[in-house]
């Protein structure tokens, strides 16, 4: 089995409201180098083999919006 | 006229949408499953809101690949109306049908009131004789619609924005702008106007005693779009 690890983040150009709040929570707890704070997610897929051109057809068709999001994906083991 | 009202695992304002069409909007109107591959027999095409697969994965992205989203697809394709409403709008943009998504509102809460609308777009068929602002409730937590710039000046340009948060006035204002969406944007159409997207709920504005009667300017249009 091969584990691969997806990382979808919305693009750059996006307000992250969840993300500001999570910047402005760490401020209110002290830690003043925060200058910002970006949220996204990581899916993690379990594989009987990997093909490159399956995980890929796999983000553009379901697991990312390519219309806010960007990704990129790592083989584990 | 018969309209089919999907219904996802998660959507919760089916019922709603089906009492506002068979009872005010004078229309038939039945429930379809997620997993039926048909539309046969149906005029038009209602995607309620609610939290479709719980909103796992994004919005509307587990709904958008339901086996039933194939046949909505082709019936669209046809220039048949299909109308989305909040987490059915959050589905037509995931499902390509419409352009741009919905992500958390600006300012994290989760919305509930009350809002006034303008109907902007002259070329859809669902706004062109919408003259009057429309108070609507709207309710949900992820309705801050964005699209790529040339999207924005694609929908601006060829008048497909179809409603506009505003205020009392109808001027487009940041107060008026409940969620943070760019350029007010409550409602779009797609290129041919015959898909309409919107977060706002016109079917819980539908009766003088939900405080409103104004989302069955929208809801009315089904008839005569589909004529």
């Amino acid at each position: 089995m091969v584990t691969v690890r997806v990382f979808i983040t919305l693009k750059p150009s996006l307000l992250d409201s969840a993300g500001r709040t999570v910047a402005e929570s760490l401020h209110k707890l002290g830690f003043d180098q925060v200058e910002g704070a970006r949220i996204g997610k990581m899916i993690e897929l379990h594989l009987r083999e990997f093909d490159d051109q399956g995980v890929k057809a796999m983000c553009d068709k379901l697991l990312a919006n390519p219309v806010i999001e960007d990704y990129r994906y790592e083989v584990v083991a | 006229m018969n309209v089919a009202i999907i219904r996802f695992p998660g959507s919760n304002c089916d019922q709603d949408a089906l009492w506002a069409l068979r009872g005010p909007v004078g229309v038939e109107a039945e429930y379809v499953w997620y997993e039926s591959t048909s539309l046969q027999g149906f005029d038009a095409v209602f995607v309620p809101g609610g939290f479709s697969y719980g909103d796992y994965l994004r919005c509307g992205a587990v709904a958008a690949r339901a086996p039933i989203m194939a046949e909505v697809g082709r019936f669209a394709a046809e220039g048949r109306p299909v109308i989305g409403v909040c987490n059915g709008f959050q589905v037509l943009c995931e499902a390509g049908l419409l352009p741009g998504a919905l992500l958390l509102n600006e300012k994290q809460k989760f919305l509930c009131q009350d809002v006034w609308l303008r109907a902007d777009s002259r070329r859809s068929v669902w706004t062109k004789d919408v003259d009057q602002l429309l108070r609507v409730p709207i309710a949900h937590g992820e309705g801050r619609f964005v699209c790529d710039a040339d999207t924005l000046a694609r929908l601006q340009d060829h008048d497909l924005v179809a409603f506009r948060y505003v205020d009392q006035e109808g001027r487009t204002t940041p107060e008026g702008n409940p969620n943070g969406s760019m350029d007010s944007i409550a409602g779009v159409v797609n290129d041919r106007g015959n898909v309409l997207g919107l977060m706002p709920h016109p079917e819980r504005a539908s009766n003088p005693l939900l405080g409103s009667v104004d989302g069955l300017v929208i809801l009315r249009a089904l008839a005569y779009v589909s004529a």
